[in-house]
């Protein structure tokens, strides 16, 4: 057809800088699978022949076991802190009529463009004197002002799907506010805050530069430790963890995704 | 229908109250009047529907009743209580709306649970009215399906059954059919207006569609620029609308207009160098001064078409030439366009099947009134 050989070479440029961006944006992150059952005791791309050894050494060792636990423990309680917090501000911004309602917006966005090592820096000066730098209190204060406005760009987004008139009706039925939002609103926007909080989970998961800053010896998270290995020793084992943060991340996005796509029935 | 029958359903001593009285009722957004000194007095369950178009204040009055929004001044009287600051969930009404607003996370039987779950009925109670509920909607078989699995016409029954399920002091309704297709929203009318009454329940209704209003409707407030224009029963805003707006707005009419003048009892319709009779009761009724601006309306039907040398005139009677331009065949009726002398359009419809003479595109007539049938207003552009 006319319209089809007219599309034609349009669709085949399209596909082939598609198809090279997935490939250079994949090829060098995925390249440390095949790494970490390398058999060699070097990192080495081709890998030489199988083993699983470095992922035993992993799970084995105390520094990586104990750096995976802190993570997932600064993760969960950040995700959890940044679901209610940012929640909440969502709500307040997004129905709320007060003045510098779009600054305070602004304010919650910001750690989506202030650049983190700026962040990071500002962070550690306060929390040194505040006493809870090197500690996990701080790094979960941290990570939940970095993860917030993941939070509150879902749930503002399932807010604005959200009919107003199912609040109304569920006032004009005998729900008071309280209820109102237990029973209608809270439900409806529940895969928004789900997909918020896996965002808020990956966000402080694979976060390094903060990290680092208000990390210590005596309590480091997983990327933190990897860098400190990397910096020393390079040994498949990073291979191995970073395909696991890999595993996770991915598969905790794919859950994000699933979340907003059961966003707000019509 | 009777009054006796029709209130039967209500506790005794609600009876001589009204169910529903606005008095002064204002809205400003800005500067700028939604709502402007709206009375109205409805009683236990009586049909009153906000007519208008849109823009008229009918959907922000409708409002303040729910209590979505408050009201600039005013107050709102609910069964004898005093409302206008009660907030909306402790008002005790019931409100549909044209997006029917059901809840996508709760199936039909739960949806129309709710308002019996807030008002803490007891489970075996919940179960066996939300089931008679669904029989009054001829859904029974629907409540475990989701507001998704329904079809528009069955969504809004189901919002229905949810808004009357509690016996609301007032069922208010906002477009409800608005969103269905001509047959469906006809069955569906009808379908409203005889649970209601079976029900007792007292409904302001919200429409656009003077049709609608027509055919469920004890009684019609006409809305125009956030005041009640007329408030009456379709047949006084037909026959005896008191402004040009409500003849225009509700079923087709001729105007003609010009200037009054006062002719002992009765008075002229002057324009340029013809005259038209107004009769002495319609003087009376517009209670306009001589020479002020007027309109006469005539409704299609009541005109008569007679050839162009009979004039066909009586004492009582009013004749117009015209050339027929149309003829339409509407299968009972025929309804001719016709251009008058002075280049004006006018409309005639006549019942088929009377052996009437029946007139071809081209003709000329004349078209003659009796002067009865013709209401005299004034007329605000004039």
């Amino acid at each position: 057809m006319a319209i089809d050989s007219w599309r034609q070479p349009r669709r085949l440029f399209l596909l082939a800088i598609g198809g090279l961006t997935v490939f250079f944006l994949m090829v060098p992150t995925l390249v440390v699978v095949p790494m970490s059952v390398t058999s060699s005791n070097a990192l080495t791309f081709p890998p030489e022949g199988f083993s699983t050894r470095w992922y035993e050494k992993m799970l084995t060792d105390r520094q990586w076991s104990t750096g995976f636990i802190n993570s997932a423990q600064t993760a969960l309680l950040a995700a959890l802190l940044a679901t209610v917090l940012g929640t909440l501000a969502a709500i307040g911004t997004a129905r709320g009529r007060f003045p510098g309602r779009s600054a305070v917006n602004a304010l919650i966005l910001s750690p989506l463009i202030v650049p983190v090592i700026i962040i990071a820096i500002g962070m550690f000066s306060v929390f040194v004197r505040w006493k809870i730098a090197g500690s996990m209190v701080g790094l979960v204060m941290a990570h939940t002002a970095l993860a917030v406005p993941f939070v509150v760009v879902n749930v503002t987004t399932s807010l604005r799907t959200m009919d107003r008139n199912l609040e109304l009706a569920a006032q004009s039925l005998g729900a008071g506010p309280v209820r109102t939002f237990r029973r209608i609103t809270l439900p409806l926007i529940m895969p928004g805050m789900l997909a918020g909080g896996l965002f808020a989970f990956i966000t402080s998961w694979d976060e390094v530069v903060v990290a680092i800053f208000l990390t210590s010896a005596r309590f480091r998270t997983l990327p933190v430790e990897m860098w400190e290995q990397v910096r020393q020793v390079v040994d498949p084992t990073v291979a191995a963890v970073s395909t696991t943060l890999l595993a996770v991340t991915t598969t905790l996005l794919l859950l994000a995704f699933v979340a907003r796509r059961q966003g707000p029935a019509r | 229908m009777s009054a006796t029958s029709r209130t039967s359903a209500m506790p005794p001593d609600r009876q001589g109250r009204p169910a529903l009285v606005l008095r002064g009722l204002q809205k400003l957004f800005g500067d700028v009047a939604a709502v402007d000194g709206v009375d109205l007095e409805v009683r236990q369950g009586e049909f009153v529907t906000l007519l208008g178009p849109s823009g008229s204040g009918k959907t922000t009055t409708l409002r303040m009743i729910a209590g979505f929004t408050g009201q600039t001044a005013g107050t709102i009287e609910i069964d004898g209580v005093d409302m206008s600051h009660v907030p909306p969930h402790r008002r005790d009404v019931g409100m549909i709306f044209q997006n029917y607003a059901l809840f996508p996370h709760m199936t039909a039987a739960q949806n129309i649970a709710f308002p019996l779950e807030m008002r803490r009925a007891k489970r075996s109670e919940i179960t066996r009215r939300v089931a008679e509920a669904l029989a009054l909607v001829k859904l029974d078989a629907f409540g475990h399906r989701f507001p998704r699995q329904l079809s528009g016409g069955q969504q809004q029954r189901i919002a229905f059954a949810r808004a009357v399920v509690f016996h609301p002091q007032l069922l208010l309704m906002d477009e409800p059919l608005g969103a269905l297709d001509k047959k469906l929203r006809e069955a569906l009318q009808l379908e409203v207006m005889h649970i209601s009454r079976q029900l007792g329940a007292t409904v302001i209704y919200v429409t656009h569609d003077q049709e609608e209003a027509l055919v469920m409707s004890d009684r019609i407030a006409i809305f125009s620029r956030g005041r009640i224009e007329q408030l009456g029963r379709g047949e006084d805003l037909y026959d005896r609308p008191v402004s040009l707006f409500v003849a225009d707005f509700i079923g087709e009419s001729n105007i003609l207009r010009g200037r009054f003048e006062r002719d002992g009892g009765g008075g002229w319709l002057v324009r340029d160098d013809a005259r038209w009779r107004v009769s002495a009761a319609q003087v009376e009724r517009a209670a306009l001064g001589s020479g002020s601006a007027a309109a006469l309306v005539i409704r299609p039907e009541r005109l008569r078409m007679v050839g162009p040398d009979e004039t066909g005139a009586t004492a009582g009677t009013n004749t117009i030439q015209a050339s027929v331009r149309d003829a339409l065949y509407l299968g009972s009726t025929r309804k001719y366009e016709l251009t008058m002398m002075d280049g004006r359009a006018a409309r005639v419809r006549r019942q088929l099947g009377g052996g009437e003479r029946e007139w071809q595109p081209g003709d000329r007539v004349g078209l003659v009134w009796a002067v009865d049938d013709a209401v005299l207003v004034s007329d605000p552009q004039g």
